[in-house]
């Protein structure tokens, strides 16, 4: 089995898979009706792309594993998905800023995927470029509509970038198997999609008339090496409950 | 947020596909331009039911009132001739 492609699916999958959960959430409790069924559709989006990357996973791994075993069964130490997408849904702008950090960095890493040499990658990443760049026009115009708000939404949508930036570093973390596959042409390096990411999030930033954080005292420890925030393990607990109480159930 | 600041109600238009005609769907809230588009995006065509949106303010369409209508549109029910159906169309004409 190649250990290095197999982790980075899962790298790529987790991520999309923990951040449609925490979006699904959501689900019913958004401002008004409008925004429910469009940040559900987004969440729905992510769930589909991290179907991919973990059924080609679990294809890689080839011993009867398939990407339900991998969502639902695997223990937290075992996910690689990064701190931000694990960040609870504190307020709608905590939701909104966790989803532009993001979408800013899939859009970077994805349209460099859809170069990969392999194959399979580069196909989940034509497809999911497309639903990632609208994500990204849907939160960039949210950071903006709620910076050029209220008073309210100004401070609010503020202190959601200000908390949300220590993890940002992780975005930019060249795990072992994305340094190995990228000598192949296969990964792209993490730490190369910096630049232009910081200059798309303080663009949008500063034309929303907020401020760039700094002086951050970064995280130092990295979903991507499996070590994670402490809203994991009971994100996972939840997640994972039904089809642990109930192994052989279908729907 | 009150009950009621909900945002402006756009009315949505779709053109199923390039050289259509829009048709009304439905209506959506929203603060502004870009958040109906989107909305109306995420509202209307998630089966692939267009491909062109356009929307319009609720507030900006003209329309004609339910109590207009005998004065407005039961002259034209008695004026058959109106109809364009007292003409023979020869064979070959199609698409008529």
């Amino acid at each position: 089995m190649n250990h290095n492609l197999f982790n980075y699916c899962l790298q790529l999958g987790d991520t999309s898979l923990i951040l449609s959960h925490r979006i699904a959430e959501y689900c019913s409790k958004a401002p008004h009706l409008e925004e429910d069924l469009a940040i559900t559709n987004v969440g729905l989006d992510l769930l589909g792309q991290a179907e991919s990357f973990l059924k080609y996973a679990a294809e890689i791994k080839n011993d009867g594993t398939n990407e339900d075993d991998l969502a639902y069964r695997r223990k937290e130490k075992d996910f690689k998905s990064i701190h931000l997408s694990e960040i609870p849904n504190f307020d709608f702008a905590f939701i909104i800023t966790r989803q532009f950090l993001i979408d800013a960095y899939n859009s970077l890493l994805f349209s460099k995927l859809s170069e990969s040499n392999d194959e399979t990658i580069s196909g989940i990443a034509k497809k999911s470029i497309k639903e990632i760049r609208y994500h990204l026009q849907r939160s960039k115009e949210w950071i903006i509509r709620l910076g050029q708000g209220t008073n309210e939404s100004n401070k609010r949508i503020q202190n959601a970038i200000d908390e949300l930036w220590m993890y940002t570093n992780e975005l930019f973390y060249d795990s072992e198997s994305e340094i190995e596959l990228s000598k192949e042409g296969t990964a792209t390096l993490s730490s190369a999609l910096e630049k232009e990411w910081r200059n798309i999030t303080s663009r949008t930033i500063l034309e929303a008339g907020l401020s760039v954080p700094e002086n951050i005292h970064y995280s130092l420890q990295y979903g991507k090496d499996g070590i994670h925030t402490e809203h994991l393990g009971y994100l996972l607990a939840e997640m994972q409950h039904l089809p642990l109480l109930y192994p052989d159930a279908k729907w | 947020m009150s009950e009621d600041n909900q945002g402006i109600l756009w009315e949505v238009f779709l053109q199923p596909k390039p050289g259509r005609p829009f048709k009304h769907v439905g209506s959506l809230h929203a603060y502004d331009k870009k958040m109906a588009m989107t909305s109306a995006r995420d509202l209307y065509t998630r089966r692939g039911e267009g491909k062109g949106i356009w929307l319009v303010k609720s507030q900006d369409i003209v329309s004609s009132h339910p109590e207009d209508g005998e004065a407005f549109f039961d002259p034209s029910n008695d004026k058959v001739y109106r109809h364009p159906t007292f003409y023979s169309i020869p064979d070959g004409v199609k698409h008529i």
